[in-house]
């Protein structure tokens, strides 16, 4: 059933003036899977999530998310599929004007007729969920820290309890002791609500600890396996990549 | 796939929520979608359900479809609450999925979250004005400390002038300067008009319209040509040193600076200051004679002045302190308007928002301190009869 591809990419093509990020790149994302995206600095994994969900205009191909083809939907049908999926940025990308509470109901808000009473409770228990404690409901962005941010950013994605959740290199900044718990954060989070997870990641050891697939961007395209399969493979980048000193280390710990 | 669409369609014109009995226990059954597209109308209801004398209480899930966190949290909270009741509720028929979910939204008595922080409004009043006070001592204190560092610097500077910055200095004089020519035309021009209209509207009712020219010459020399060029200049290269000086503390650019042994007074505010300084008085001379030209254009077709008549009369009206008094100002405006802009853009810490916050308090400021000078300006220059 072609449901059971919850983001499929076909010919996807993108560039930036005459520089060309990503060509014939084809990719399909199986529900309920967690993706890791990895590539050199540079080769376009940013590009492709912001691609995938409609930041970047690409030039050539099609790309379907839940079944419908973005480029061909109205106003109204691709406000549908923005709800049902949730977008975590770097650094958060929280509201910096609204608390942390506040910017957990702006998607509420928006795309729901929720009174306002149980927004509230909602509000509370997705920032509990993610590992906040109540006090950071009321404060501002600009009072948290990295790792808080990060949190409170996840449960603002979280906050229509999305089908697909991007990640935009989650443990970025943070410390290991710190990263590991973020990761097992998503990673109890996909199974309890049974999210299809695509990050963006640098993490070795988030590969290792909790994706399911890992999709490798080289030479413009992607090679998708599960860990594995791409240690298998001769590309001299994955090579590099995955037996490297710092490769070998995660594997030892994965 | 058709069969799964139309059962959902029927739970959704069904009714959602179905109390029975089964012997004592009081029986929920809950049908069809307990999600966010469903859980705004079914909140209040489930608010207000209330099972009576009954003290068993039974939730049924087995005919949820779709379970999301809103609508785990909704059970819970049920739950907790006929539990608080003295009431034994037990959920039934859920799948495990929706069980752990159920379990992972997790049980907290009281989940009224205060999703901002809240005071009282008069308070809130008395709190703002003491903040607002304190910082604007402080800033005062500030700026005032920030003058002093920019004089020291200055002096030194002029006392060792192979240390200036040559090519930022010519930079921001381009900046500053040049670029700021054509918008500094079109504006005196157009003053120059407009006080040639006006002028003349009103003096030709005593039949003194030659006297507009008097008007003209004297305001904008004295006064208009510098404040409206200082102002201009305040909005957009005061702002623009804001910016700039603001996105590099941002970027920890001036923190590196620093380890490295530059001196940001040095490197950053002096040679905007010293650029200020030598093009606004330039650019209040090219307003002058742009107003005088505007109010000449005016005198021409309105009142049938002719240039040489004009010129004339012009050179009657004006002493020659005239346009002096207003030179003269113009350095210390361009100092002050300059110091400001580096000032606030040196405030700017750690966040993108506060560069915006810092540029436009930059511009208020400095149009502020502007006027105000021009003000006491006004006051020695009439004490000293020029």
């Amino acid at each position: 059933m072609a449901e059971d591809f919850v983001i499929r990419c076909k010919d996807v093509r993108t560039q930036f003036g005459t520089t060309v990020i990503h060509d014939n790149l084809d990719l399909d994302v199986q529900r309920g899977e967690v993706l890791g995206v990895v590539g050199a600095s540079g080769a376009g994994k940013s590009v492709l999530l912001r691609t995938i969900i409609g930041l970047n205009k690409h030039v050539a191909g099609n790309i379907e998310i839940l079944g419908q083809d973005m480029d061909r939907l109205s106003v109204k049908a691709r406000k549908h599929v923005q709800e049902r999926w949730g977008v975590l940025f770097q650094d958060g990308a929280l509201f910096s004007s609204l608390t942390v509470a506040q910017n957990v109901q702006v998607p509420m808000k928006e795309h729901t007729n929720m009174p306002q009473a149980l927004m509230n409770e909602l509000a509370g228990v997705k920032i509990e969920m993610v590992g906040l404690s109540r006090d950071a409901c009321a404060k501002y962005p600009s009072e948290l820290s990295g790792g808080m941010r990060k949190r409170a950013g996840l449960a603002r994605s979280l906050a229509l309890d999305p089908e697909i959740l991007f990640l935009d290199e989650p443990t970025a900044g943070l410390d290991p002791i710190s990263a590991a718990a973020f990761d097992e954060l998503i990673r109890s989070l996909q199974r309890s609500l049974q999210l299809t997870v695509f990050m963006v990641t640098h993490d070795l050891d988030s590969l290792a600890a909790i994706c399911d697939r890992i999709a490798c961007l080289v030479d413009k395209r992607v090679k998708i396996g599960t860990m594995q399969e791409l240690m298998q493979d001769q590309h001299p980048w994955l090579q590099a990549y995955f037996h490297g000193p710092r490769g070998r280390s995660a594997r030892k710990a994965g | 796939m058709a069969a799964l669409q139309d059962s959902s369609r029927d739970s959704g014109t069904a009714e959602p929520l179905r109390v029975s009995r089964d012997g004592d226990a009081w029986v929920l059954s809950i049908v069809g979608a307990l999600d966010v597209s469903t859980i705004g109308r079914l909140d209040g209801r489930i608010r207000r359900l209330d099972p009576g004398e009954a003290r068993a209480v039974r939730i049924d899930l087995s005919q949820v479809d779709s379970l999301d966190t809103a609508g785990a949290w909704v059970v819970q909270r049920l739950t907790h609450r006929l539990e608080s009741g003295g009431r034994a509720v037990s959920i039934v028929g859920a799948k495990p999925t929706q069980a752990a979910l159920i379990e992972r939204v997790g049980r907290t008595e009281d989940r009224e979250t205060v999703i901002a922080p809240k005071s009282h409004p008069l308070l809130a009043v008395v709190q703002q004005t003491g903040e607002q006070t304190f910082a604007r001592i402080s800033d005062a204190k500030k700026i005032t400390a920030f003058f002093g560092l920019v004089a020291i610097t200055l002096v030194r500077s002029l006392a060792m002038p192979w240390r200036i910055r040559y090519v930022s200095l010519v930079h921001h004089m381009q900046q500053a300067g040049l670029n700021a020519i054509p918008i500094t035309t079109l504006l005196s021009v157009l003053i120059g008009v407009v006080l040639a209209y006006q002028g003349a509207f009103q003096l030709q009712r005593f039949g003194a319209e030659i006297f507009t020219v008097n008007l003209i010459g004297i305001s904008v020399l004295r006064e208009i040509g510098v404040l409206m060029t200082s102002i201009v200049i305040a909005g957009r290269s005061g702002s623009a040193f804001t910016a700039q000086i603001g996105t590099m503390k941002v970027n920890q650019e001036v923190d590196a600076m620093i380890t490295i042994g530059l001196d940001p007074a040095e490197v950053l505010v002096l040679p905007r200051v010293l650029a200020m300084m030598f093009t606004l008085p330039m650019l209040v001379f090219l307003a002058d004679i742009m107003g005088l030209f505007g109010g000449g254009v005016m005198c021409l077709l309105v009142l049938d002045i002719t240039p040489t008549q004009y010129l004339n009369q012009l050179h009657g009206a004006i002493g020659p302190w005239t346009f002096w008094v207003g030179i003269i100002k113009a350095p210390v405006f361009a100092f002050v308007i300059a110091m400001v802009g580096c000032y606030e853009g040196m405030q700017v810490s750690g966040s993108a928002e506060s560069v915006g916050k810092l540029t436009t308090k930059s511009v208020v400021e400095s149009i502020f301190l502007v006027i105000l000078l021009d003000a006491m300006f006004s006051v020695l220059f009439a004490n000293l009869g020029i």
